[in-house]
């Protein structure tokens, strides 16, 4: 299948790469980019293992093509992180044990991410509701809610 | 609530960060899926799209001649295995079925069975080749329901299964059936005041790990193989594929990659000889990665079943006979968790008279495998409610019936055995005293409130664990052990080790070895790493602390009994002055006999049994029959708590994953006994939206068993939470749930059964 040049923003560095129609964003930017830290885990948008910032909003990437990302500012779990200093939500994710098998931890990161910066001071229910289209099996949630709630304060500088 | 050895421990009990944690936060932790190596081809399969068939021809032809195909295989290019058990580790196993489960033969047996597979340059390439490959069906009647497939006239699955009197074989769906009985029935039931008997059907459900299966394999032309995946056990996907494919083990070689959830769904294999025997026919790597459809179908699902309860209690409360009939979708191969249920269902009560029959039953649906406390949860269902309703009958609260009879140090167990010391009545005492039992029902308009509780039970596994701790120059230590890390083992193991060597847990390394370099370890399951690989851990560690002992009488040419270690420091008894501390020890190592290391390897026979309450307060809308969850709270005797907030995360996982089996999860079947909801969609497991937080109560009655007093913590959460909801339902509308999962439809019509 002939392949498409696509030109776009990952973790604020200009990205080239080059991939067929029928892939999707997830598929490039796992297989083609190397962001393997955007994870797979059903591939129809009902997990949100795969979440990615496209733009501002928290996107499912295996539900985007990759040809779609021409022009897009794409943030990836890879892009939290300031060189060696981790974004809070990275840290309280640690301190409050919010992971357990990690595998929906980098979805989680991007999407709470993604609520703090249009939301910094989200209630208990607003933080639910933005994270209901990430799954994760282990944790139960409790942990992860934590994390978020004690991120969004820290960042408040409360 | 306090340990006898609480004052002891300095890292033990603490919560440090999670050594694989930055790894895990950033991205750059490397699970199965995310392995590449160069020329790494993909390989897809065909599954059969009928529950039961007999394979007459397959044409692979029109597949083999797409552009960037490389191979295909059915099973006449897998080795034939023979009928017939083996050993794996203390396990029993069935390799041939094993291996018609990876690969169908001449029957498919259920929805999704894999017929073949293909290796190609691409993915897609190998996803489209895989659908041009025909196959001529014989499709043959199936049966799916246990009743059904236990009558006379049912589809038989595998022929031969049973033996009749004579010992020949016979052809039965039900492939095992045992009991457990003790006392007289007639007798005991004689004496109750109240006999309650219930008939209950619980629906299959998935484990639900959100990572699918996926398996990297490298065959070398010597005859040295590779397999790089996400396993529960890397010496048990070693010795289950070798079975398999009919090679030594020691030619294969498992790198464990990060795993993302497994629950009991990844200790079998299913990928991993299939990955290896297409790199074996192309020459290449192949990767395997499983759709999440392909992951419903055909993995790991926990049995649905069907149970009868009989029990009776005395007018002041004291259970006089249970008897228990359970018969468990094992199914298209032999194997579900019946026995493991059957030694659960009753175990938390002191019960005199008793009778338990448990069946496996081969059903047109994916072979069962083991998920969190398996089997225990579907039998708690019938027990614990049943359990309710005595105690309601007989006016007396359900929490101070189950005081009334609940097992304790001595009393035996259902299968025989005796319990050690354990602490159910501690649970039911912490349940008591807890902020949520002692609250108010919340009120919520419109919708009529109750609460539940349930207690649970699940025995706990040994098995053998090896594990080597070496010392670094710097004075920190290595550890290497060969278990699967699910939910932050390794840190537990870590901080084992440095609570022996005085170290900080940080200052322990641990690391997760591959099969070529650690003793044998058997699967992460059962709750059984910080248990039996914490034993070799805490072995090894005290291996090490003797042997610098040694090292540091040596250099003050004193007996090694002169010398003690206390807070990260030689002393020596002999001359006061002397002391190191184990930093300085460490530099001087090369000069002192060289490096030291220690290692053990255990079979720890000291296991402690688990149990747990949980209590939980339900909205039920009687118009929809939605059940909301209002409260939550898990009480657990959990032993010493290594990391706390990782055993409060198992807790509130078990919990989350139980109220998805209470109320939503289901394998729904057609008419033509297809699978209907393959994807989360419609395979719904809770989100953050349907839960609250989730309390937890520990209670620490450490295990006399273990160096440190740790039982299993990660199992018995998932078995109160189906039963405890089902009370609450009850408390709320006065309707007995029998069911599972207790779906909006079913709760609605049960509400209307009752209305009239
Ligand atoms: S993989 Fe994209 S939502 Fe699940
Ligand atoms: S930590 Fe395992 S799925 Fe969330």
């Amino acid at each position: 299948m002939k392949k498409v040049h696509v030109q776009t923003t990952v973790n604020g560095e200009e990205t080239e790469f080059l991939c067929e129609p029928r892939q999707s964003l997830l598929e490039v930017l796992r297989d083609v980019v190397g962001y393997t830290g955007t994870k797979e885990g059903c591939l129809t948008g009902d997990c949100g293992a795969c979440s990615v910032i496209m733009d501002g909003r928290p996107t499912d990437s295996c539900l985007v093509l990759g040809v779609e990302a021409e022009g897009k500012d794409i943030t990836t779990v890879e892009g939290l992180a300031d060189g060696d200093t981790l974004h809070p939500l990275q840290k309280k994710f640690l301190e409050h044990a919010a992971l357990q098998c990690g595998i929906c931890t980098p979805g989680f990161l991007v999407t709470s991410k993604a609520l703090l910066d249009r939301n910094p001071n989200p209630t208990e229910h607003e933080i639910r509701y933005a994270l209901a289209g990430n799954l994760c099996r282990c944790t139960g949630y409790d942990k992860i809610v934590r994390a978020v709630q004690d991120a969004a304060a820290e960042m408040q500088g409360r | 609530m306090a340990t006898q050895q609480e004052h002891k421990f300095k890292v033990i009990g603490t919560r440090p960060i999670r050594h694989d944690g930055v790894d895990k936060v950033t991205g750059r932790a490397q699970y199965g899926a995310d392995v590449s190596l160069a020329g790494l081809l993909h390989g897809k399969v065909l599954r059969s799209p009928h529950a039961h068939a007999r394979i007459k021809s397959i044409d692979t032809a029109a597949a083999k001649a797409v552009p960037g195909v490389k191979a295909v295989l059915t099973a006449q290019d897998f080795p034939e295995i023979g009928p017939g058990m083996a050993a794996m580790g203390e396990l029993p196993i069935n390799p041939q079925h094993l291996s018609l489960n990876c690969i169908a033969r001449d029957k498919v047996l259920y929805d999704g069975h894999v017929v073949a597979a293909v290796a190609a340059t691409s993915p897609h390439i190998a996803e489209e080749a895989a659908k041009l490959i025909k196959v001529d069906y014989e499709v043959l009647p199936h049966v799916q329901s246990v009743v059904e497939a236990m009558d006379d006239k049912a589809p038989i699955l595998i022929p031969g299964l049973g033996k009749g009197e004579d010992g020949e074989p016979t052809d039965t769906n039900v492939a095992n059936h045992l009991q457990f009985a003790r006392g007289d029935l007639a007798e005991g039931f004689a004496a109750a005041e109240v006999v309650i008997e219930r008939e209950f059907d619980t629906s299959m459900v998935h484990q639900g790990y959100i990572e699918p299966h996926n398996a990297v394999a490298q065959y070398s032309s010597d005859g040295q193989s590779t397999i790089w995946v996400s396993t529960q056990g890397a010496f048990t996907a070693r010795d289950q594929t070798a079975f398999v494919l009919d090679m030594p083990p020691s030619k294969i070689k498992v790198i464990p990659a990060e795993i993302g959830g497994g629950f009991g769904g990844k200790i079998p294999i299913y990928y991993e000889p299939v990955a290896l025997m297409l790199s074996k026919h192309t020459g290449k790597p192949v990767k395997m990665v499983m759709s999440r459809a392909d992951v419903l179908k055909a993995t790991g699902p926990t049995p649905g079943s069907h149970i009868k309860v009989k029990m009776g209690a005395d007018k002041d409360g004291k259970i006089t006979a249970a008897e228990v009939w359970m018969a468990y979708e094992a199914g298209g191969f032999p194997g579900s968790p019946v026995g493991a249920g059957c030694m659960c269902v009753i175990a938390p009560y002191d019960i005199e008279n008793l009778q338990i029959d448990g069946y496996d039953v081969l059903v047109n649906k994916p072979k069962t495998a083991a998920y969190r406390a398996p089997g225990a949860t579907n039998a708690a269902m019938g027990s614990e409610t049943v359990i309710d309703e005595l105690a309601e009958k007989l006016g007396i609260d359900p929490l101070e019936f189950r005081r009334i009879n609940g097992a304790k140090e001595g009393t035996a167990q259902p299968a025989g055995p005796k319990f050690g010391q354990i602490g159910f009545l501690e649970t039911l005492e912490a349940a008591k005293d807890s902020d949520h039992f002692k609250s108010e029902l919340p009120q919520v308009e419109g919708r009529r409130v109750g609460r539940g509780l349930a207690s649970g039970f699940w025995f706990n596994a040994g098995f053998q664990s090896s594990a080597t701790v070496a010392i670094n120059s710097d004075g920190t230590a290595n550890v290497v052990t060969g278990s699967t890390d699910i939910g932050g083992t390794r840190t537990s193991c870590a901080m084992i080790a440095a609570e022996v060597l005085g170290l900080k847990a940080e200052e322990v390394h641990p690391v997760v070895a591959d099969t070529e370099s650690i003793g044998h370890t058997d699967m992460t399951g059962g709750s059984r790493v910080t248990f039996a690989t914490g034993t070799a851990v805490y072995e090894a560690a005290q291996d090490v602390l003797k042997q610098l002992k040694e090292r540091a009488a040596k250099s003050w040419k004193v007996d090694a009994d002169k010398v003690v270690f206390q807070d990260g420091v030689f002393s020596c008894t002999e001359n006061g002055n002397e002391s190191l501390s184990l930093k300085e020890l460490a530099g001087k190592l090369p000069r002192t006999g060289g490096p030291v290391a220690g290692r053990a390897s255990v079979n720890p026979r000291g296991v402690g049994p688990g149990f747990a309450t949980h209590v939980v307060d339900v909205a039920v809308d009687e118009e929809t029959g939605k059940v909301d969850v209002l409260r939550y709270t898990a009480v657990q005797d959990v032993g010493k708590a290594v990391h706390p907030s990782y055993v409060e995360g198992q807790m509130q996982g078990g919990v989350a994953q139980g109220v998805g089996w209470a109320l939503n999860e289901e394998y729904v079947y057609g008419e033509d006994g297809c699978m209907q909801n393959t994807g989360f969609l419609d395979y719904r497991m809770p989100t953050c939206l349907d839960l609250p937080m989730i309390e937890t109560v520990l209670v620490e009655v450490p295990n006399p068993g273990h160096p440190v007093g740790v039982r299993g913590v990660g199992e018995v959460p998932i078995v109160p939470p189906p039963a405890a909801i089902a009370n609450a339902i009850y408390n709320a509308t006065g309707v007995r749930m029998l069911d599972l999962p207790m779906s909006p439809p079913r709760v609605t019509k049960a509400i209307l059964e009752k209305n009239g």
